[in-house]
């Protein structure tokens, strides 16, 4: 048993965890800044600007999340092959849309087909952590957004009142305070977000569940060392209690987070 | 071939009427329009069926959460946390292969099909998250109104049908709009789990992922799915808001709760 669970391939299958929690571990602070860039683009005074920090907003609550994973995933990819293509070929006289078919020259091919394997993952890779950022900025600015509505509106006129300007009254008084009404929001969307890691799957990144069929399955298992038969329903019970631990760990720290920062504010959070 | 012709061939595709073959060129916004369309029928399929077995099993299990003898509550406590702890894409897949294991071994084949065996996991899914809104209703109804129940000799069964129960909804009623919500969305996800598609009779995201196959063109076939989830969006915000209307009807119009769009509870 030792042995089986020491191949190379569950080494495989040890290192996507570590893929998921970096996955985690990058796109949370990435997130959370797209969604503190379109909650201020949504209380812009620049039209525009609003519009779409409102658009970016809502237009992301009344569509399935996975519909987006799979459109951005395409359409980052073309349009970074779109913007090298334009850049690198210029003499390109084809059109890019062939009918049914996306041609870039060969120089703006993303990553270069010559490129080694590893270049194709971490590219992979980025576009997943990317899409996360922009699903999830939209999910943020929508709780941010909210939190900035919370503070009282006092607190704002107090800082007018003391002749500060409208970005001095913002980034010294509005944004300290807002954290406090913006963590039960953001404490959901980081278990939303640990919830939507198997996504990863979908995007074509070899993550957990990738490996959890690929060596849960007899196909590979009978040409190896140990073979056995269909356990894939034990790596994906495997993989349930992972989650389980990892939500639950997650709510603990979360609550004690809360319970910390309230200290002290005038909120009802300070007495649940 | 005109619209009016691909709307009769591929118009009812998904569940198995009309052209055998998906469209393999032309691939025109009508065709997107109508077999992305066909699709949606799954998805409401999925969503009202788990939504209305959903709805009783989890009155069940949030009593069975407030209940005061350990044996009924731990039960409903854990089936909560399993269920709102994990990934539904995890449940979805783990649940293809136990089903695959009773159909080995000679019981109950139609679970592995994506109609039976997914409804079943999105109703316990469902049931869990919604359990969990009403047990937290259950908690906030107002201590006076159940003292007044006392004073008027309510006891029992009746108390809870006639006082406890309707206040119960009312309060969930906001967060319970949102739960259905996310529940049609995530109806989406269940051709992409293990769950295998039967003669590519899919869901909306299913024909739109074959058409993005096809055309290496993601900018048409997602914003048409964007488009049918938003009209579904509406639809649903629109009849929960009419039972939130009855629900409240006996209170002052001013006082009334206007139902609101928050996204708080997601999967």
């Amino acid at each position: 048993m030792a042995c089986y669970l020491t191949t190379g391939k569950h080494f495989g299958f040890y290192w996507s965890f570590v893929t998921v929690l970096v996955l985690l571990a990058v796109t949370a602070p990435t997130a959370l800044l797209f969604g503190f860039g379109g909650a201020s683009a949504a209380r812009s005074q620049f039209p525009p600007l609003r519009w779409f920090g409102t658009i970016y907003i809502s237009i992301v609550r009344g569509v399935p999340d996975i519909a987006f994973f799979l459109f951005f995933v395409i359409a980052l990819d073309q349009g970074f092959e779109f913007l090298r293509h334009q850049y690198l070929c210029p003499d390109w006289t084809d059109r890019i849309w062939q009918g049914n078919d996306f041609v870039v020259c060969s120089a703006a091919k993303l990553p270069l087909g010559s490129a080694p394997q590893w270049v194709h993952e971490v590219y992979g890779f980025f576009l997943a952590v990317l899409t996360f950022a922009i699903v999830f900025g939209a999910f943020a600015a929508n709780v941010l957004h909210g939190a900035m509505q919370a503070v009282p509106r006092g607190q704002i006129e107090t800082a007018e009142a003391y002749g500060m300007t409208r970005r001095q009254a913002f980034w010294h008084v509005l944004v300290p305070q807002m954290w406090i009404y913006a963590l039960p929001g953001l404490s959901n969307l980081w278990m939303l977000l640990i919830k939507a890691t198997p996504l990863l799957f979908l995007l074509g990144v070899e993550d957990i569940v990738y490996w959890a069929r690929e060596l849960g399955g007899t196909k590979q298992a009978r040409f190896s060392d140990y073979p056995h038969g269909d356990w894939r329903l034990w790596y994906f019970l495997a993989l349930l209690v992972f989650y389980l631990a990892f939500t639950r760990l997650s709510e603990v720290v979360l609550s004690r987070l809360t319970r910390r920062l309230s200290h002290g504010q005038a909120t009802i959070g300070a007495t649940a | 071939m005109s619209c009016w012709q691909t709307v009769q061939d591929y118009g009812l595709r998904a569940i198995g009427i009309g052209e055998r073959l998906l469209p393999r060129e032309g691939f025109d916004l009508c065709q997107q329009f109508t077999l992305i369309g066909s699709g949606l029928i799954w998805n409401v399929y999925f969503g009202l069926l788990a939504l209305l077995v959903g709805f009783f099993i989890a009155n069940a299990v949030a009593l069975c959460k407030a209940s005061s003898n350990p044996w009924i509550r731990k039960p409903a406590e854990w089936f909560i946390l399993v269920f709102r702890g994990s990934p539904l894409f995890i449940q979805f897949f783990l649940a293809y292969f136990i089903f695959l294991r009773i159909k080995q071994a000679g019981y109950m084949p139609w679970l592995t099909s994506a109609q039976a065996g997914a409804l079943i996991v999105l109703v316990l899914n469902t049931a869990a998250y919604s359990g969990e809104i009403f047990f937290g209703a259950l908690r906030t109804v107002p201590r006076g109104e159940v003292e007044a129940a006392d004073a008027y000799g309510f006891t029992g069964w009746k108390r809870f049908v006639s006082i406890v129960w309707p206040t119960t909804m009312r309060l969930a009623w906001p967060a319970y709009t949102n739960e259905a919500i996310f529940l049609f969305h995530a109806t989406t996800l269940v051709f992409f789990s293990g769950f295998p598609t039967w003669r590519q009779q899919g869901d909306a995201l299913y024909y739109a992922n074959y058409f993005a196959d096809k055309t290496f063109n993601p900018f048409i076939p997602y914003p048409i799915v964007a488009f049918y989830f938003i009209l579904l969006t509406l639809a649903l915000i629109g009849s929960f808001g009419l039972v939130n209307q009855r629900l409240n009807r006996h209170l002052p119009q001013e006082r009334r709760t206007r139902l609101k769009f928050r996204p708080n509870i997601i999967r």
